[in-house]
């Protein structure tokens, strides 16, 4: 993985962690924020922030997703704006918790929420200002019509793009020369995001927007945030970042099966990956190699059959014998828990390319040990299984497996690279149609 | 040595290899063997290792290759290599790029690591760029140019290299994003054309150093390549660069293209398929869409990834049809010797072994004493004489005899400072010497005079046992025959009125606990002779010990000839050496500790008779 959402909490925890070295004292940001998860303790809650008791609040869903406003999830006033209590926002979040809501036609229960102060201010007070990361330069994308209608204002923004290799002056001049002519106090406004941006660039930020941002004096008011970062530079910026979460996207919950794939994978210098697409599906794949593991999931779809794919996945980097077992474990669990209510025969293609420098031998003995585990699950359920693979010691791995799966009784076809990578789908999928 | 531009490498072509990845530095070597270049690596660095070279082979004969601690200083000694491989890791690679980039003589870097951050990929290209360097990847295997230079572990095995004609060049430009596919497509384009000319693979990541279109127009100036392949991938922009460049007329060789990942459309945009790289973030970054675009401006786009192998087919038989791809000639391919280990482990040879060993084993996946893993070992909670047991004697004692030689063990851990060996040892330390010599001199100095007696009690009362000697007539053997005091008779102190207490409790542990004390009695019955003669020529804690070690071995099992052969090996004296070595370290760190001075003898200690010879 590379560039994952963060929680708008997290986001201006991280903002409010590094303000002193990026805004010094030319700003002042009073980080009030409290993150609400089904295992807040809201009668705790005031005593570690008592200003949720003496503040009228605005509170909202933190899951990543946007729109929150047009899509009625902002509690910012029961009769009039800004007199929403704290037992106002306990109760509005306690019931937002049990309904399930769609967003963007996912359905799902809201489960993080956000409270912050009110900040009674202008709209002619609310200014934009979002970075991204692009090809060739970093974008700044500055407006003072900020807000939850600044994509219909879009041709208010003005961008202005900052080559990576400019210095410090010189990205100073290039936002201070293109501020919007709306916007009052220039100065301070380019002062603001210049700091801002060099906050986005050294923390490895691909994405930061601050929507709106108010600026009153010295005061500093993010409104709203949303924000992404590049995982992969935790080692860089990590302590930085403090205790980082990685949420999914709203409704994708991780499975445990594939939160445990993701752990696997965390630790190991290689890679396994998992996603289940549809648990009920007869295909399953056991693919090595990020570009392979495509190719045989295209392949599938193409002939048809993209309904009864069950998961995609990838192992590569040379996995060790007990990673692979692992990995293997998982996906046969999965697939041996119940017959397919049309009584036909699961299909498992365990697939990939020419390996370049992963063990074949070494992978399929993990895979040999894991058939051992459920051969007679797999039994059961009826599995037949299709090999094709090669590379380093692919003779002797497709020897072993062949064995292997005979002995266990498992019905199986087994390919080197003398066959086209991806004929095992069609192999697999024609003799199912012939049934 | 000049090439041209469109060119990375050739079969002149010099690399430095950053990481000291010796199976990798290994299988670059064993290309150049076949491929008949000369070894393609000029120099390794490795910041932390210690030495200054490793050996390789080329062919059958083994070639040094220098170690370096820094890029820089590699480069300097190594000025024709043009090409650094850097295998760092996901931590370091980008610093080791920084450093490449000051070095003049380096043109092109590839990288192997996953897992650089997006900012530092995408300000490693734009700033190569600038310095007109080439970077392959990020998280990339790399590439190959068939017949002169492959990078590292591109390709695979030799036998695969061979199998899919990345040995010679063919007519093809390929490029790739994955290292996989990479090697897949070799394979079908040495089935279904002459194989490759030049192949890439620009990596996974999102911002890779260089782009399919980089190496496509390196590919059009190329004479050698008549045709090129595309395998692309749902997500990015880089494809549209390469429909934009035929478009324009700056590719006009035939292009074949495909972009895996058409499955995405099912879901949404929302499963990552593949790479971190291979996510569409519009619609126009779908595997769909990009097909589509190629299609449109002329590129051969197969149906499905299965259609692709014919399409190759297609193009390289049209080409060949129209005269503009020459038959190849294939090489002859010198034999790839099989390395020693791998060859055993097939079982294709056998070579006779030099050592032998039977007591441990550490090639498992855990080590072993006797067989039994050193878990087990801990799990069991086997004591130190448990394992003295597996590892001396190679048996399991049984719990009477593990106690007995934990006895000993403790008996003679230390017999104060004043003792050969013990005296020694501090003297050692005092000078200023380390554990091992101090310990040593202490060792060094167990022998018949001190410590030693153990194994000759052993020997000669059983001996006499054996012979059936009575006490008497052995005593007067020994006084005659041999003419040695008997060993373990004997104490400075300790006599019948003053028994030593540490011998009562080693012969009661015996009388209690031993199916059988023969030879203990039978010392006994020879005490009671000497002590008649002198109260103090007691059966001492060295001859109780050796005499009792005799009747444990017979007990469990050893025959009078074996018992023989261990008392001979040493195997007796070794529980007093184990033992002892435990008095000697400690005596060690005592003198580390006070930090005494160098000791110097007092000359009134000593009687100077010194006589200077005649004749002088």
């Amino acid at each position: 993985m590379a560039q994952r959402g963060i929680r708008e909490y997290d986001g201006k925890r991280i903002i409010y962690q590094n303000w002193k070295d990026y805004f010094s004292d030319a700003f002042e940001y009073d980080f009030k924020s409290v993150l609400v998860t089904p295992e807040t303790d809201f009668d705790k809650l005031p005593e570690q922030h008592p200003w949720l008791k003496t503040t009228p609040l605005v509170a909202k869903p933190d899951m990543l997703f946007g729109k929150r406003g047009k899509l009625g999830l902002v509690l910012y006033k029961i009769n009039k704006p800004g007199d929403v209590t704290y037992e106002d926002a306990v109760k509005w979040i306690k019931q937002k918790m049990q309904e399930e809501v769609e967003i963007n036609g996912v359905k799902g229960h809201l489960t993080h929420f956000l409270i912050e102060p009110f900040v009674p201010h202008k709209p002619e007070e609310e200014y934009y200002v979002a970075f991204s990361m692009g090809d060739d330069y970093d974008t700044v994308y500055m407006s003072a019509f900020g807000g939850i209608d600044v994509e219909e204002n879009w041709d208010k923004v003005s961008e202005v793009k900052i080559p990576p290799t400019a210095s410090d002056e010189e990205i100073e001049k290039l936002i201070k020369q293109n501020v919007p002519k709306e916007i009052s106090d220039k100065e301070t406004y380019a002062d603001f995001v210049t700091r801002a941006f060099k906050m986005f660039r050294d923390l490895h930020f691909v994405y930061f927007e601050i929507n709106p941002l108010v600026l009153v004096g010295r005061k500093a008011y993010l409104l709203d945030f949303v924000g992404k970062v590049d995982d992969t530079a935790a080692f860089v910026v990590g302590k930085k970042w403090g205790e980082l979460e990685f949420p999914s996207g709203f409704g994708r919950d991780l499975t445990p099966e594939e939160k445990y794939i993701k752990e696997l994978d965390e630790k190991s210098g290689s890679s396994l990956k998992l996603t289940i697409l549809n648990p009920e599906g007869r295909i399953w794949t056991l693919v090595a190699g990020g570009g392979a593991s495509v190719v045989y999931a295209d392949t599938v779809a193409d002939m048809g059959y993209v309904n009864e794919l069950a998961n995609y996945g990838e192992y590569s980097g040379n996995p060790t014998r007990t990673e692979t077992r692992e990995y293997v474990k998982t996906i046969l669990d999965l697939m041996t828990r119940k017959k397919h209510p049309s009584g036909k025969p699961k299909i498992l293609l365990i697939g990939g390319a020419i390996a370049n420098f992963t063990d074949v031998a070494k992978t399929f003995d993990g895979i040999i040990d894991a058939f051992k585990e459920y051969a007679e699950k797999m039994r059961q359920v009826g599995v037949k299984i299709y090999v094709r693979r090669g590379g380093p010691n692919y003779e002797v791995g497709l020897k072993k497996i062949k064995q292997a799966a005979e002995e266990l009784g498992l019905p199986i076809e087994v390919y080197g690279p003398e066959l086209h990578m991806t004929d095992i789908v069609r192999k697999a999928l024609e003799e199912e149609k012939a049934a | 040595m000049s090439r041209p531009d469109y060119l990375l490498f050739d079969r002149n072509t010099k690399a430095i290899f950053w990481n000291l990845n010796t199976n990798a530095i290994q299988r670059m070597l064993d290309y150049d063997y076949v491929v008949g270049r000369s070894p393609s690596i000029a120099a390794i660095v490795a910041p932390t290792s210690e030495r200054s070279f490793e050996k390789f082979f080329y062919g059958t004969t083994e070639i040094i290759i220098p170690i370096y601690k820094s890029t820089k200083d590699a480069a300097k000694f190594h000025p024709e290599a043009d090409v650094l491989l850097n295998f760092a890791s996901f931590r370091t690679a980008y610093s080791v790029t920084l450093e490449a980039f000051e070095i003049p003589t380096i043109r092109t870097i590839i990288i192997t690591a996953e897992g650089i951050p997006e900012r530092f990929a995408r300000d490693m290209r734009i700033k190569a760029k600038q310095l007109g360097k080439w970077i392959i990847g990020p998280a990339t295997v790399g590439g190959i140019a068939p017949g002169a230079f492959r990078i590292a572990n591109t390709g695979g095995t030799i036998e695969n290299i061979i199998a899919s004609k990345l040995h010679r060049p063919g007519s093809v430009g390929l490029v790739t994003r994955s290292g996989g596919l990479f090697n897949e497509l070799s394979n079908i384009i040495a089935r279904n054309a002459d194989g490759v000319a030049e192949g890439i693979a620009i990596g996974g990541d999102r911002f890779p150093g260089s782009d399919f279109l980089d190496h496509m127009l390196r590919f059009e100036k190329n004479p050698q390549v008549k045709f090129m392949i595309l395998l692309g991938e749902v997500g990015g922009e880089a494809e549209y660069k390469v429909v934009e460049a035929v478009k324009n007329g700056l590719i006009t060789k035939p292009v074949i293209g495909w972009c895996i990942g058409t499955i995405s459309k099912f879901f949404g945009g929302e499963v990552q398929f593949g790479h971190a790289g291979a996510k569409a973030g519009a619609d126009r970054e779908t595997a769909d869409a990009k097909n589509r675009a190629m299609r449109e401006v002329g590129i051969h786009v197969p149906n499905n990834f299965n259609e692709l192998p014919h399409v190759i087919k297609g193009i390289y038989e049209m080409l060949r049809g129209e005269g503009k791809i020459q038959p190849v000639v294939e090489p002859e391919v010198p034999p790839i010797p099989e390395d020693l280990s791998k060859a055993i482990r097939e079982g294709k040879v056998r070579k006779p072994t030099n050592f032998i060993c039977t007591i441990s084993d550490d090639r498992g996946e855990e080590a072993t004493y006797c067989g039994v893993p050193i878990s087990e070992v801990i799990e069991k909670n086997l004591s130190i004489a448990d394992v003295i047991g597996l590892l001396w004697f190679k048996r399991k004692f049984p719990d009477w005899a593990s106690g007995f030689i934990d006895m000993v063990i403790r008996v003679v851990a230390d017999h104060g400072p004043a003792v050969a060996g013990a005296h020694n040892t501090k003297v050692t330390a005092r000078a200023g010497k380390d554990l091992m010599s101090s310990l040593a001199t202490g060792i060094l100095t167990i022998g018949p005079r001190f410590g030693g007696a153990i194994d000759g009690a052993a020997k000669y009362f059983k001996m006499a046992y054996e012979k059936n000697m009575s006490p008497h007539e052995f005593v007067e053997y020994m006084k005659n025959v041999e003419k040695i005091p008997i060993p373990g008779i004997g104490h400075r102190v300790k006599s019948t009125k003053n028994p030593d207490k540490r011998v009562e409790l080693l012969k009661n542990y015996a009388r209690r606990n031993f199916p059988k004390i023969e030879l203990l009695d039978y010392a006994l019955e020879v005490e009671k002779v000497t002590t008649s003669k002198k109260e103090n020529l007691i059966l001492n804690v060295d001859g109780t010990i050796g005499v009792l070690l005799v009747d444990l071995f017979k007990a469990i099992g050893y025959s009078n000839e074996e018992v023989d052969k261990l008392i001979e090996a040493g195997a007796f004296n070794a529980f007093f050496v184990l033992g002892r070595s435990i008095g000697f370290i400690g005596h060690y760190l005592d003198e580390k500790r006070l930090d005494m001075p160098l000791y110097r003898h007092p000359t009134d200690d000593i009687l100077y008779d010194v006589k200077r010879p005649e004749g002088i």
